[in-house]
Formats: structure tokens, C-alpha cells, sequence
């Protein structure tokens, strides 16, 4: 309904975002977009939020194994704790029946509050772990918690063209 | 750059005031207002208040629905209530009252209520996709191939994931798409015309606790009716002049006479799938009860406890709209911020790439490759409210 849980927009009103941003900001000017690769949800607990921890082959050359899983069982680690079903849960619910809802209205949910954290976990592994590599994760909830979408730039000032379809041409700026 | 094209602007921007209060202020090229993702929202939704609200296409008979419960409730509150507080007690309203409320309030959170929509696929997801499900060497036919599944384990049951050829996604266990609405929707209960809108994980609980309120409404609309009438009855001539003196009653006991045995059978049905943790979609397709034949079926979803399984249903975590009704487009010439000159080749053979899969008439935002970071910038200049 009307203010229903958050979405994307509240999370993104976070203290630090320009700073980060000027940082990543510099990729932007030297590196241009050679790919997408996208990490699946693992459906096979249910239909709980989990992404597959499987490597993908596009980021052989460009990360760590060891990183990208951390990161990504991070992430499902932190799905859990907001879908994880217990007394906190069931108190919320409670309470939330006895005032038909209406109370969804008024405080901000415990999901929207690890979306938060998520939010900025994923910002700060951004600027330290895969800016620095050429990467960039997007935080899954821009894309209905479908899918982990790490965007793969090649730097414009080494050979640029490799695999991939990033563009070459830069109006000269 | 963007960069300098800021510092340039900045001084100038006493000259020129923007309305949106920002530290980047959008390129040149932006000669209308930025748009809210509502507007270009693919689905047969309607949206109100800004993308606060949403309701499906055709509202269906919603104003039937609410028209007939305030009706009864009304001619209730005014005709039977007087009576029955004098003769009995001034609880009557007062719980009549409650019940209304809950039923009222728990109507509108359900119509108005985003029922779990899975937002369409962007179109590298899209591509990405049908590089891995089209084999090489594949048939050079033009025609729709058949349909994709992927199957999946899911507590020692098979389950087969469909592809969504309109959602350009495999649709995660549970969803379904509703042609009515045409979305994919999460746990797909049904799509209700009493209420205008499907019913999917997010407004679940808000459906079953208005027809759990609505059957008590009824219920009781309907024995106290009866009760003003016997006891008119006895201190009067008989039914007949009780009815005469009270017509509305007579009215309100034929609309909750018809009503209360659907209500009451809707409750206790959806009561047996709230308690076995299954959807209307399933139970009658009968996907878990081994009617297609198969042995060894059963839902993979429940916690084989009723208790686990009502909570989990009723009182689990709410999730988040996922198709964030209120945030900004980002368009093609402002998008974000940066080397806008640079983005807009990438972005273009992005799509050429993925041309096959961007088959949709509606203009999606582009594939914009440094969305994650700008967005965070521009959700701030921009977004006044969430």
C-alpha cells in the first residue's frame, strides 16, 4: 500500500554515498563497460532469498575465488537474518494484526533494516574490494532480488577490446 | 566530462535556478522532468497518488465490495444498533465497529497493496539468459520455441521453473504470471475480483484477514439482525410487523443470509492452505497432491507443522515491493551523471548485442552500466519521498 515497505530510494540516502561516489566515480572516467555477469539465485532451500556461490568464468582473471564467495555468502547470510522466521518476527507480525496493519505504515520493518545494511555492505565492498579490480557490484534489489549483476570494466588506458562488447569509441573527452 | 561540466555550471547556477536541488545538475539534453518508474511501469496496473497506490487494471468488482459492506454496516449502525442497545447491551457497536474497521481497512491494504510483482527483466539479464538456455548450432527457425523449464531440488522434490516469455525471466518457485494484470507475481494465490487485485505474497495476510474479519462481520450483522427481529417479534404482533417497522433489517438479513456461507467456506478454505503452506494456484492444480500421477509428492514448502506453517504464512517478515513504483527513470540523456558521451556507445551496443532480447514496445530504461552508483547520487538529489 502506500508506504509499504521501502525500496531502493531509502536505502540509498546514506551518510557517506558522495564521498564513495567521487571515488568510484574515477572508474567511470577511466574504464568503460565490457560486460555483465549475472550470479543466479540458488533455489534449492526454497524460496528464501540465496544466491548461487558458484564462481562464474567471466571473473577468473579479475578476482579472487575466495573474495567473491565471501562476498556472496555475506549477502545470503544477511537475506536470512531478514527472512529468518522467530520470536522477533512473530512479535511483528502480532502486532501488526492487532492494528491491521497500519503499523507497516508507521516504524520501518526488520527487513527494511537489514536491506539497509545490505545496502551499505555491498557500497563499502564496492569501493574496497571491486573498484579497485574493475568492478562493481549492483545491489540485488534494483533488480528484484533476481539476480547479483557485477558489471566488468576494461580499463580504457591498457588494451581496451578485448572479449566483450564495451565500446571504443569515446567522443574524445 | 561530467565533472567539468559541474564546475562550469556551478557558478552560473545563481543565473539559472533548477528546480531539483542538485550537486550535479542534469546535462543539457534534459528538456523534460525526470520521470517516476510508475509511469513506465510494463503491467496492466493503475497507479494513484504518485505510485503510492496500485490496483490492477480493471478494478474488477471492488465497488460492489465496498459498496455492499458499507451499505449493510450502515442500515446495521443505524437501524438494529438503537434497538439492541436498548433492549441488550451497548456492546453491540461497539464490536460491530471493530469488526467494520478491520474489515474496511484490511479491504483497501489488500486492493491498494503491491501483491509481491517481480519487475520484468533488464535486458542484459534478458540476454544473458538466452545465451545460456539456446544451445549452439540451434535450430535457424524463427518461430517460438517451446517452452523453457529448469528444474531444481527443493527438499528432495523436483521442481520445474518456467520461463516467463513476457517477464524474460524464469520464474522463481511459487510465482506465476497473472494475465489479467500481466505480471509475474511471487507465491500466486489468485487473482481476486472481489478485491481488484491479485493475491501474492506481499498482501496475503491482508486478504485472509479480511475475509477471517468479513465472515465474523457477517456473522454477526446476521445474528444480531435476527435477534432485533425475534425480539420485535415477541413484544409486537408477530414477524410481519416486526419487519414492517424495520425494513432495512429485512434487507440486511438477505445480503448477509447469501453472503456468509461463501465467506464462511472461503475462510475455511483459505484457513486449510494457510495451515498446509500452499496457494489456490496449487492446491488447485494440484501440483503437491499427486492428482498428475506422480507418487511420492508433497509440498517442499511446508514446515510439516501447522503451527511453523501458520506463522510462517502470517506473521513471517514482510518483504519489500521489488518494483520500486515511486523511484526515478533514468533516462537516456541524463542517466547518470558521468561521461554521458561515453555511456551512451556503450549502452548502445549493449542493446544491439542484446537486440533479440529487447523485444518490448514500452520504452525500458536503458541498460545503464553505471546505475549502481549513480542511482545512490541521484536518489538523493531527486527523491523528495520514497
Amino acid at each position: 500500500m502506500i508506504s509499504a515497505p521501502r525500496t531502493a530510494t531509502d536505502r540509498t540516502k546514506l551518510p557517506y554515498c558522495h564521498e564513495s561516489f567521487h571515488n568510484l566515480q574515477e572508474l567511470r572516467h577511466s574504464a568503460s563497460l565490457a560486460n555483465k555477469v549475472f550470479i543466479q539465485r540458488d533455489y534449492t532451500d526454497g524460496t528464501v532469498c540465496k544466491f548461487q556461490t558458484k564462481f562464474p568464468s567471466e571473473l577468473d582473471s579479475r578476482i579472487e575465488r575466495t573474495l567473491f564467495e565471501d562476498t556472496v555468502k555475506t549477502l545470503n547470510n544477511y537475506y536470512a537474518e531478514a527472512e529468518k522466521i522467530g520470536g522477533q518476527s512473530y512479535l511483528e507480525g502480532c502486532l501488526a494484526c492487532l492494528t491491521v496493519y497500519l503499523i507497516f505504515l508507521c516504524i520501518e520493518t526488520r527487513y527494511e533494516k537489514v536491506l539497509k545494511k545490505i545496502s551499505r555492505y555491498i557500497q563499502e565492498q564496492n569501493e574496497k574490494v571491486y573498484a579497485p579490480r574493475g568492478l562493481l557490484i549492483t545491489d540485488p534489489i534494483e533488480r528484484g532480488m533476481r539476480v547479483i549483476e557485477i558489471s566488468v570494466y576494461e580499463d580504457r588506458g591498457s588494451s581496451g577490446s578485448s572479449s566483450g562488447s564495451s565500446t571504443t569509441s569515446s567522443s574524445g573527452r | 566530462m561530467k565533472n567539468r561540466e559541474y564546475q562550469q555550471i556551478d557558478p552560473q547556477a545563481l543565473a539559472t535556478p533548477t528546480p531539483t536541488p542538485p550537486p550535479r545538475p542534469l546535462p543539457e539534453h534534459k528538456t523534460k522532468r525526470a520521470r517516476r518508474k510508475w509511469e513506465v511501469f510494463p503491467g496492466k496496473n493503475r497507479f494513484y497518488c504518485d505510485g503510492r497506490i496500485i490496483v490492477a487494471r480493471q478494478s474488477g468488482v471492488l465497488p460492489l465490495t465496498l459498496g455492499l459492506i458499507l451499505l449493510t454496516s450502515g442500515l446495521f449502525f443505524i437501524f438494529d444498533c438503537p434497538f439492541l442497545v436498548k433492549h441488550l447491551t451497548s456492546c453491540i457497536p461497539a464490536i460491530g465497529g471493530v469488526l467494520f474497521v478491520f474489515v474496511i481497512i484490511s479491504l483497501l491494504q489488500t486492493s491498494f497493496t503491491d501483491p509481491g510483482i517481480l519487475p520484468r527483466a533488464t535486458p542484459e539479464e534478458a540476454a544473458d539468459i538466452e545465451k545460456q538456455i539456446d544451445n549452439p548450432a540451434a535450430s535457424s527457425s524463427s518461430y517460438r520455441p517451446p517452452p523453457r523449464t529448469k528444474e531444481v531440488v527443493i527438499n528432495q522434490q523436483v521442481v520445474k521453473l518456467k520461463y516467463c516469455f513476457t517477464c524474460k525471466i524464469f520464474r522463481p518457485p511459487r510465482t506465476s504470471h497473472c494475465s489479467l494484470c500481466d505480471n509475474c507475481v511471487e507465491r500466486f494465490d489468485h487473482h481476486c475480483p472481489w478485491v481488484g487485485n491479485c493475491v501474492g505474497k506481499r498482501n496475503y495476510r491482508f486478504f485472509y484477514t479480511f475475509i477471517v474479519s468479513l465472515s465474523f462481520l457477517t456473522a454477526f450483522i446476521f445474528g444480531c439482525v435476527t435477534t432485533h427481529l425475534a425480539l420485535r417479534s415477541q413484544e409486537g404482533n408477530g414477524l410481519v410487523f416486526a419487519l414492517q417497522a424495520s425494513p432495512a433489517s429485512a434487507l440486511e438479513l438477505v445480503v448477509c443470509f447469501f453472503s456468509v456461507w461463501s465467506i464462511l467456506g472461503l475462510s475455511g478454505f483459505h484457513t486449510y492452505l494457510v495451515a498446509a503452506n500452499l496457494t489456490t494456484n496449487e492446491d488447485i492444480k494440484g501440483s503437491w497432491s499427486g492428482k498428475s500421477g506422480n507418487e511420492d509428492v508433497g509440498n517442499p514448502y511446508s514446515y510439516n507443522s501447522l503451527i511453523k506453517n501458520c506463522c510462517s504464512v502470517l506473521c513471517g517478515p514482510m518483504p519489500p515491493s521489488l518494483i520500486d513504483r515511486r523511484g526515478f527513470v533514468p533516462s537516456d540523456d541524463s542517466v547518470q551523471t558521468s561521461p554521458v558521451e561515453i555511456e551512451l556507445p556503450a549502452a548502445k551496443n549493449d542493446i544491439n548485442m542484446v537486440g533479440r532480447a529487447v523485444t518490448s514496445g514500452r520504452p525500458p530504461p536503458p541498460p545503464p552500466p553505471v546505475v549502481t552508483l549513480q542511482q545512490p547520487a541521484i536518489s538523493i538529489q531527486s527523491h523528495s519521498t520514497a
